[in-house]
């Protein structure tokens, strides 16, 4: 089984947001919800560089770890999801996730926050794959169709990369051998403890 | 016509060779964007001397705090949480717990000396003994719901599995986030009523030199409140006032000002609370089956004269002046 990941190329990104309307359309997720969203750093100065961030689906993820009712599981291809059912939106995977991926349907207080919602990697949840329910709470299963998750699929400048982690990071390797220069796999030290050296 | 055409051209060919000839310097000098691109490495350098942790951005979405890229400071209280957290409240809960159970082998059941004289005198009044009630049974399922929140997956989650553990959780859940008024009403209510009987003074110090009467032989005196009441009176006030600001914090996040700030007030609130259940229940040990007689204080709020004279000799001169000028403390029969 492969291990997924993403990985954004800032150095091709252009804040477009097509990602993040991609997986809101994917998903139907709610009005609120930002599974993905893109944050441009050092934003006007030179050398700004937009990076589009979701769950990274960490190895040993923050959130599953402090999780109370325990609700996370990973699946063979390495992908963090979680159970609604057994969510009680507590707020502390939120706490815990060093790339702000947990998301709530309510703002409001007393705990009303609603169970926690986030990146699937358009993998769904653990309901029967591709069944109705499923999509209700998790939004679309792509992996059981054989489908990379929407955001990367249909990026213009393939700024965003999934798949399995090995090979896009040697895709990513071959781009910043050929134009000389790369800002990063943003996010990859914090999430899977390792970069991808060039 | 023809001419002023030609001479049209010829101006704009000039205008157009001049400007191209200032731009090639210029593009010569141009930096390459992607030279001096930021970089991750950079950004996680500057985040270890930066404050507040996060990498700041800009985002397009209304929500401001989403620009922060990445936030360590996560994994930091991860540590806490599934660390510090769990050892802290194992060693307040099971030490205080065991060593009550020491002492009750070692020391057994302290008893009124003198035996019980079948005589009551009022230690507190109904109103004293329903805040106190109140404010206790809402301890009792805040500490339980919120050790739920420490301890429940390793105790009860293999117990009752997952779906019976959400639903409980979830219980304990709203429990705790609305017991927690009536219990901050009576923190500030037990405040208000008690606080003249409970500053510390020399007698005080006496009581604790002389062991209490818990160590040792004969009972030291005290007034209203001996030092050990003195002590779980201060930490109730101020461990319940810490809970109290940092809970509310957490209920309303959105005034903690940044999910950091939340951090912070969850790991105030989780040490103290655990402190607090350590000194509850010595406080409770000490109450029921720790010491004859001393229950009913708060049971029927009428203890026995001889347990009030052995525990709290200068309280019962006190009532006894008072008994004299005012209502005698004992009614005669008829």
């Amino acid at each position: 089984m492969a291990r997924v990941k993403f990985l954004c190329d800032a150095d091709r990104c252009i804040e477009c947001n097509a990602c993040v309307t991609a997986c809101k359309n994917e998903n139907e997720v709610p009005w609120g919800i930002n599974r993905r969203r893109v944050v441009t750093i050092n934003d006007g100065k030179p050398g700004e560089r937009s990076i589009s961030m979701a769950c990274m689906h960490c190895t040993d993820a923050p959130c599953a770890a402090v999780c109370p009712v325990d609700c996370f599981y990973t699946t063979a291809d390495a992908v963090v999801l979680h159970s609604k059912d057994l969510c009680i939106g507590c707020g502390y995977c939120f706490y815990a996730c060093p790339f702000g991926a947990p998301q709530y349907p309510k703002v409001g207080n007393f705990g009303s926050r609603g169970k926690m919602d986030k990146c699937t990697y358009c993998a769904g949840g653990p309901e029967a794959d591709l069944s109705p329910v499923e999509f209700q709470k998790y939004g679309s299963n792509r992996l059981a169709e054989g489908k990379l998750p929407l955001c990367a699929e249909m990026c213009s400048t393939k700024a965003l990369l999934a798949g399995d982690g090995e090979i896009i990071a040697q895709i990513y390797k071959e781009r910043v051998v050929k134009r000389g220069y790369g800002s990063g796999a943003w996010g990859w030290q914090t999430a899977y403890k390792e970069t991808i050296a060039i | 016509m023809r001419l002023g055409a030609h001479f049209r051209f010829l101006i704009v060919g000039l205008a157009l060779a001049l400007t191209v000839a200032i731009a090639q310097p210029a593009a010569a000098q141009q930096i390459n964007p992607t030279a001096n691109a930021v970089k991750e490495q950079q950004l996680l350098d500057a985040l270890r001397g930066n404050p507040s942790g996060e990498v700041q951005g800009r985002i397009s979405i209304p929500d401001g705090t989403a620009a922060t890229l990445i936030r360590p400071a996560g994994r930091e209280w991860r540590e806490f949480h599934q660390g510090t957290m769990l050892r802290v409240g194992a060693i307040a809960v099971l030490g205080m717990l065991a060593l009550l159970a020491a002492f009750y082998l070692v020391r057994g059941r302290v008893k009124v000396e003198a035996g019980l004289s079948g005589r009551t005198m009022t230690r507190f009044n109904g109103f004293e003994r329903f805040m106190h009630w109140m404010t206790a049974t809402c301890f009792i399922v805040l500490a339980l719901s919120g050790l739920n929140v420490t301890f429940g997956k390793a105790v009860l989650l293999p117990l009752l599995g997952p779906q019976a553990f959400t639903n409980v959780s979830l219980a304990a859940k709203w429990a705790h986030n609305y017991l927690a008024w009536p219990f901050m009403l009576g923190i500030a209510m037990m405040f208000l009523v008690w606080i003249k009987d409970n500053i510390p003074t020399g007698t005080d110090l006496k009581w604790l030199a002389a062991g209490g009467g818990l160590v040792g032989k004969g009972h030291p005196p005290a007034r209203r409140f001996n030092a050990g009441q003195k002590v779980i009176f201060w930490s109730v006030v101020l461990g319940g006032a810490a809970l109290s600001v940092s809970g509310v914090y957490l209920l309303f996040p959105a005034f903690a000002g940044g999910v950091l700030n939340l951090q912070f007030w969850n790991v105030i609130h989780g040490v103290v609370s655990m402190l607090m259940v350590a000194v509850i229940l010595a406080h409770i040990y000490i109450g029921s089956i720790g010491m004859e007689g001393a229950f009913d204080a708060m049971g029927s709020g009428e203890v026995d004269l001889n347990w009030a004279k052995e525990h709290h000799s200068l309280w019962v001169a006190d009532q006894m002046k008072k008994g004299q000028a005012g209502a005698p403390a004992m009614q005669p029969a008829e």
